[in-house]
């Protein structure tokens, strides 16, 4: 079987979890001699050779082919009315929107006659990037008739998958792997939303990285549930850690490693990390990370007096991150909404035990850990005292942890998502 | 008796390096030195070196009708003499003709006067060593508390210490119809004679001098002197505080600052019948006209006059009470390492930097703060303080 897969980012070059878990999947994909024909918007040529990479940036549209433009006059309204513009004040923002309801006249023509550069990133133009790069998928699915099923990689990526099934008529997969109801709760940004919706419509089938995703794919977005299957993630490397490096504090550590966002629960964090020193003064808490709450927790920890054993790191990256969970005693993810959250598995490599939120996807395939909903900060604070204090079940966690971790593997994950395409395809026969 | 008494604080604090979380327990040296070296040298060149020799000139134009008092803080002596011998060199020219007054404050520019009696003590002693050294014996006469924070059991204190005399901001709320203009003394011991900064006039010359949005701008020596003459003739002192940086660096060269001074004094000799003194004469010659009842704190900083730039949000006072909390154990400690460090992060620098006034005065916070934001300097000030503790703790289970 051959598939066309659509995502929007690949190792090295990655911002998240999606671009790692699309290399794990494909990894597990060889292991079942199945061919990918993997599409990103911009290729930097030092990928790993795994699959059959198109670079978006490289594609030329034809402008002859009459289909394009019906599709591109969707696309172009999805453009013009979403503004998804990350990071602008309102001044800058309206200066874009002016710029794009106005002065864009022209790039009907332009599109059809040359290549795009995409950046491939999250940047202001990301949804005029994502239309371009649903154009793309049209483009590629007319091109080549070499694949036998469609597979788009979260939203980014599913107006491309949705414009190469209408090019094809191949039936198309999308796989979610985060929705918008997770990024931002419920004050939804409406045109990502829509798109999402759209792509979970449009699609055959829809594979979700968990039950929690599943439920809310069915209950927010109205797919019925046979038409969604569960995939959980696995991980790429299950081996066990052994770090050099020694913490120079006589206390323990506990931290919170990821962004300092709403979807994440920062603030439980800190007012568990309240409640446990109030009891042992002899633990530090780390908040490891950058994003938008980063200065209200630190207002927050001020507040409660406990800025001497509270830190924080900003974003760490490389060899700082392995060093972090080397030297914590606790790993703690209070995820408000955690599709399912790789973090954890990294802390329990490294021998850390874990505490995470009833409410991830990684609940559900991590035994060996505690799991409290995110907003039971007592409960939390009690995990944390008792993984500390009573080394049998912190002991007991990191030793079958690591076995539950050898069993995530992305060839199972492969092995899975096969069947599910040859469903779909003996339905279509 | 006519007379303007100038004054000027001198000071830098020791800026931290940025320090990480995992930097606590490993590294004990805080200190950016490159940052503090460059700021050093940076300012003696556009100001505390040309600014020097101005003053030295017109001193001996003037034989000594001219004169100056100087608050020079003991973070910024023991920054001279590791970066700008120079500097300290043309301070002590100047200290030695006999017409340049010295002040006294804390040795690290602390804010301890509002924490503990016996740090304070502590820090102004060590001071008026610093002092005695390195300025061939010389002894202050009189007090200037970090930012001229005074409050009556602030000056009290002072008092108990021997001093005469305490500067302070003129501040409209402790005033009222008063003039600053007056000597007055200390509410709970009148044998503190308590001078008040005339902050219209001073931030004239500080503030205001380059701004030419300001109505009265250009500022001209003749335009100064009126003024002076146009004050009640019954008032003695007009007391000009000022940071010492407003020459050459808040007010670079290009706006004729140095020009202004360089003429000042022709001006008042020549079209006033005001003379020149220093803190020091000012309290010998002039009787205090009324207590100045000042109960809660007050400085000579942003537009409230009080200690919000430096306490008052949880961060400021999260940093600063988890400091002081230290002060038992720091006294049993010898380690002359652990009490540098100990003095140099009181610095008040550290705290103002925290500060998140951003909408009135948060421009003048920027510009002082080598942060980025409030929240920057607050993490990096914790994660050194964290490290502290660990020292302190180790050096006192000793």
């Amino acid at each position: 079987m051959k598939v066309l897969m659509f995502g929007w980012e690949f190792p090295p070059h990655i911002s998240g979890g999606l671009g790692t878990a699309c290399y794990g999947l494909i990894q597990g994909m060889n292991v079942h001699q199945q061919e990918v024909i993997f599409v990103v918007p911009k290729l930097w040529g030092d990928e790993e050779p795994v699959a059959d990479f198109v670079n978006a940036s490289g594609v030329t549209i034809d402008y002859r082919e009459k289909r394009f433009k019906k599709l591109w006059k969707n696309l172009t309204y999805l453009e013009v009315n979403s503004f998804l513009v990350p990071y602008l004040g309102p001044k800058a923002f309206k200066k874009f929107t002016d710029y794009a309801i106005h002065d864009r006249t022209d790039v009907d023509e332009s599109i059809f006659s040359t290549k795009y550069q995409f950046s491939g990133k999250y940047g202001k133009n990301l949804m005029e990037e994502v239309s371009r790069y649903a154009l793309v998928g049209a483009q590629i699915a007319r091109d080549r008739n070499d694949f036998d099923i469609i597979h788009a990689h979260d939203w980014l990526a599913y107006p491309a998958g949705i414009a190469a099934k209408e090019m094809s008529g191949k039936p198309l997969v999308v796989h979610v792997h985060a929705t918008e109801y997770d990024r931002s709760g419920e004050s939804v940004n409406f045109p990502v939303f829509e798109i999402e919706r759209a792509g979970m419509h449009a699609a055959d089938h829809v594979v979700a990285v968990s039950q929690l995703t599943k439920n809310i794919c069915v209950r927010k977005y109205g797919i019925p549930p046979e038409k969604v299957t569960v995939l959980h993630n696995a991980v790429l490397d299950a081996s066990i850690i052994k770090s050099s490096f020694q913490k120079k504090v006589p206390e323990k550590i506990v931290t919170f490693l990821g962004r300092i966002t709403y979807q994440k629960g920062p603030e439980y964090f800190v007012e568990a990390a309240k409640k446990v020193i109030e009891r042992d003064p002899n633990v530090r808490f780390v908040m490891a990370g950058s994003g938008d709450l980063l200065n209200k927790m630190v207002d927050r920890v001020a507040e409660l007096r406990m800025g001497t054993k509270f830190h924080f790191t900003g974003f760490l990256k490389g060899d700082d991150v392995d060093h972090m969970y080397a030297i914590s005693d606790v790993y703690v993810m209070p995820s408000v909404s955690e599709p399912f959250g790789i973090a954890p598995l990294e802390a329990v490599r490294h021998n850390t035990p874990v505490i995470i939120s009833k409410q991830s996807g990684v609940a559900e395939v991590l035994h060996n850990a505690i799991k409290i909903d995110f907003w039971d900060v007592d409960a939390m604070a009690d995990a944390i005292f008792g993984l500390l204090h009573y080394q049998g079940i912190a002991r007991m966690f990191t030793e079958l942890g690591a076995d539950e971790l050898k069993k995530l593997k992305w060839e199972h994950v492969a092995a899975k998502l096969v069947t599910v395409y040859e469903k779909i395809l003996a339905q279509r026969a | 008796m006519r007379t303007v008494c100038f004054y000027f604080q001198v000071h830098q604090p020791y800026r931290l390096k940025p320090y990480r979380f995992f930097d606590i327990g490993e590294d004990h040296y805080y200190w950016n030195d490159y940052l503090n070296r460059n700021v050093i040298q940076k300012v003696a060149q556009k100001c505390y070196l040309p600014m020097n020799s101005l003053l030295l000139e017109l001193i001996q134009r003037y034989d000594g009708r001219f004169k100056v008092a100087f608050s020079i803080s003991g973070t910024f002596l023991d920054q001279m003499e590791a970066y700008a011998p120079d500097v300290l060199e043309s301070f002590q020219r100047l200290v030695a003709t006999g017409h340049v007054e010295l002040l006294n404050e804390t040795y690290s520019h602390s804010l301890a006067a509002l924490k503990s009696k016996d740090e304070f003590f502590a820090l102004v002693h060590k001071h008026q060593d610093q002092i005695k050294a390195l300025f061939n014996g010389y002894s202050p006469k009189v007090f200037r508390n970090t930012e001229l924070i005074y409050s009556d059991d602030i000056g009290a204190m002072v008092a108990e210490l021997g001093y005469q005399g305490m500067l302070t901001e003129g501040a409209k709320h402790i005033l009222g119809w008063k003039s600053p203009n007056y000597v007055y003394s200390n509410a709970k011991n009148p044998n503190l004679k308590v001078l008040l900064k005339n902050f219209r006039l001073s931030d004239d010359i500080a503030f205001r001098f380059g701004d030419n949005s300001w109505g009265d701008y250009p500022l001209t020596t003749d335009k100064f002197v009126n003024w002076l003459n146009a004050l009640p003739k019954e008032e003695p002192v007009v007391n000009l505080f000022m940071d010492y940086e407003t020459f050459g660096e808040h007010q670079w060269a290009e706006t004729g600052i140095f020009d202004f001074m360089r003429h000042l004094p022709e001006a008042i000799f020549s079209q006033s019948n005001f003379t020149f003194s220093t803190p020091s004469e000012v309290v010998a010659a002039l009787s205090p006209v009324s207590h100045i009842h000042v109960p809660t704190p007050i400085s000579w900083a942003d537009e409230e006059r009080d200690l919000t730039a430096w306490l008052g949000n949880d961060m400021q006072d999260e940093a600063f009470d988890r400091l002081y909390e230290l002060e038992k154990k720091i006294r049993k400690i010898k380690d002359p390492e652990l009490l540098r460090d100990w003095g140099y992060l009181q610095t008040s620098d550290h705290f103002y930097y925290i500060c998140t006034k951003f909408f009135s005065d948060g421009s003048v916070h920027e510009y002082f703060s080598p942060y980025d934001t409030p929240y920057d300097a607050f993490i990096n000030y914790m994660n050194v303080l964290s490290d502290f503790i660990l020292r302190v703790e180790a050096a006192s289970t000793k």
